[in-house]
């Protein structure tokens, strides 16, 4: 099914000034697997852009003009809060961070994240993104806090040098938006895998000089279907939207744990 | 208000959909996981995602060859009858080309599994550094690609040598 | 069952250094084709019969065979676990690669004994 906006005889603004905007036809992926667990459709609408508009505006666009009923999910708009990962013209990326213009097609298609299960049209499961995520201890892990007094009565804090923070800043920026788990070609078959994402967080844990918890978590990912399991292709660093570079966080974690230190490190 | 095309539908409700097979296997409650099509998708993800799946398929194959190369030479336990008999099938064309296919995956092998070593290791995948837009990812990075560019270049050089040794050129 | 008995990355980093022994010494066994009188000349029987007589020869065959058969069936295994998962189905690959590994090392030997000790 195609729907037209430019042209009609449209009272919403965004319909409007049809001679000064460009159409494209954005195809959807349909689907519902709580009512039908095999059939996906897609439906196709034209909607207009401009050099500013967003896939995820047009998919607004399409909710708010044509059909109410298309299920996605988004919030922050500004490629913070990593709601809305989607594959676009197949390749992940997130709705809010991607302009149509940028794409150089006419038809763009808008599927589901591939390697999470589908709740409905573009929304996806991160129930095992988060599990994942929880498995590799996303905290700093050692037997005091900064909340301890030291004997002389002051509150005590980590101390940590800006070269020291370079180490795995990088590596803080994840917004979990899944979709380095959905390029990596070891998740799109193995379900078992802890993926990208939570792998390049224990190295964030492991490369930060304030924690302890170094050994338990190399063991905790030494597992046949952990940090071995990643073969380098890399896939899951080109598409992450905050530059976080999974691939090479993965790396520097196996290097410790082949007893190259970490690449760069120094810990 | 927007109108509907000749295709027909209904707006409010998302009317008809055209149903996708291959799609639709996808999307079923196993987690929508893209398969081995999706691990290979040459296309999306550039020459690391090619090197990833020539690495697969170049182990699987000299598997086979290696299991096959130990049947052929355990010929010899036959004498010299049973050795020429199954040479004699070998060193046909057929023979030189499927050698000089394993010649080629043999050396990519070697030389992407050498750079894949080394990348695991934490070696020449670039420094961690606070990301600056548009995130270029450190650990793509060139000496990689030319390590992987190496490993195919090396591949054919070493099959079109394999060949003129065989044929005799 | 490898992956009980041995952790994860004791098997990966036997599987990286067969890898990098195995290059060398099949390096050496592919110069032998070329440098024993001709690509051809080096495949007659005579010839292949000498080699395997040779003891030091010999020896690196072994070396070469039990390398390449513990990297090779690694490998495979780790592709098989990547494609499918579920406790059964992990046994039966990493028992049968192993249990493939051993058979065909065992094969290989056959071959290369015999034919050291004379028994051709």
């Amino acid at each position: 099914m195609a729907l037209q906006a430019a042209g009609s005889a449209s009272s919403q603004p965004s319909a409007q000034r049809p001679g000064t905007q460009r159409t494209i036809t954005l195809r959807i992926a349909r689907s519902n697997p709580a009512h039908d667990s095999t059939t996906v459709g897609f439906d196709d609408f034209d909607v207009p852009y401009e050099k500013w508009t967003t896939v995820l505006d047009a998919i607004l666009e399409v909710k708010k003009m044509f059909d109410h009923s298309v299920g996605v999910r988004y919030s922050c708009r500004q490629a913070t809060c990593g709601s809305c990962g989607m594959m676009i013209n197949g390749r992940p990326r997130l709705a809010c961070f991607t302009k149509i213009d940028e794409l150089n097609s006419s038809v763009v298609t808008v599927e589901p994240l591939q390697n999470f299960p589908v709740i409905r049209d573009l929304a996806v499961g991160f129930d095992s993104l988060f599990e994942n995520h929880r498995e590799v201890r996303p905290y700093l892990d050692r037997d005091d806090t900064e909340l301890d007094n030291t004997p002389d009565g002051e509150l005590k804090e980590y101390a940590q040098s800006p070269e020291e923070l370079e180490q795995y800043i990088q590596f803080a920026n994840c917004i979990k938006c899944g979709l380095c788990n959905a390029a990596c070609p070891t998740m799109a078959t193995d379900s078992s895998f802890l993926g990208p994402q939570a792998l390049a967080q224990a190295y964030r844990y492991v490369g930060d000089s304030r924690d302890r918890g170094k050994d338990s978590r190399l063991k905790m990912i030494d597992d046949s279907h952990g940090i071995w399991r990643c073969h380098f292709a890399g896939s899951c660093s080109q598409v992450c939207p905050k530059g976080v570079d999974p691939a090479m966080g993965i790396q520097m974690l196996r290097g410790y744990m082949l007893g190259f230190g970490g690449g760069n490190q120094k810990k | 208000m927007a109108s509907v095309d000749q295709e027909g539908g209904d707006a409010a409700g998302g009317g008809s959909s055209s149903n996708n097979s291959s799609s639709g296997a996808r999307a079923a409650a196993d987690g929508n996981r893209a398969g081995i099509g999706g691990m290979i998708h040459p296309g999306k993800y550039g020459i690391e995602r090619v090197a990833y799946w020539l690495m697969r398929l170049t182990g699987l194959g000299l598997l086979a060859y290696f299991i096959g190369h130990i049947y052929e030479t355990s010929s010899i336990l036959q004498g010299k009858m049973g050795w020429d008999d199954f040479l004699a099938i070998t060193q046909t064309t057929e023979g030189h080309i499927l050698l000089a296919i394993v010649i080629g995956m043999c050396v990519f092998h070697t030389v992407n599994g050498i750079r894949v070593m080394l990348g695991h290791g934490g070696v020449g995948v670039g420094r961690a550094a606070r990301p600056d837009y548009p995130y270029v990812p450190a650990s793509q990075n060139y000496r990689h690609k030319i390590g992987i560019y190496t490993a195919i270049v090396l591949a054919a050089i070493a099959m079109m040598y394999g060949l003129a040794v065989m044929f005799g050129v | 069952m490898a992956s009980a008995i041995l952790r994860e990355s004791t098997i990966m980093k036997i599987h990286y250094g067969t890898a990098l022994a195995a290059v060398a010494l099949v390096a050496v066994h592919v110069l032998m084709r070329l440098t024993s009188g001709g690509f051809a000349a080096s495949l007659e029987y005579e010839t292949v019969l000498a080699n395997y007589r040779f003891l030091p020869y010999a020896l690196m065959l072994e070396i070469i065979l039990v390398l390449l058969s513990i990297h090779g069936f690694n490998g495979l295994r780790v592709i098989l676990l990547e494609l499918r998962q579920g406790p059964r189905y992990e046994k039966a690959v990493s028992y049968g690669c192993v249990a493939a590994m051993f058979a065909l090392i065992a094969y290989g030997s056959r071959t290369i004994i015999m034919t050291n000790m004379g028994m051709v």
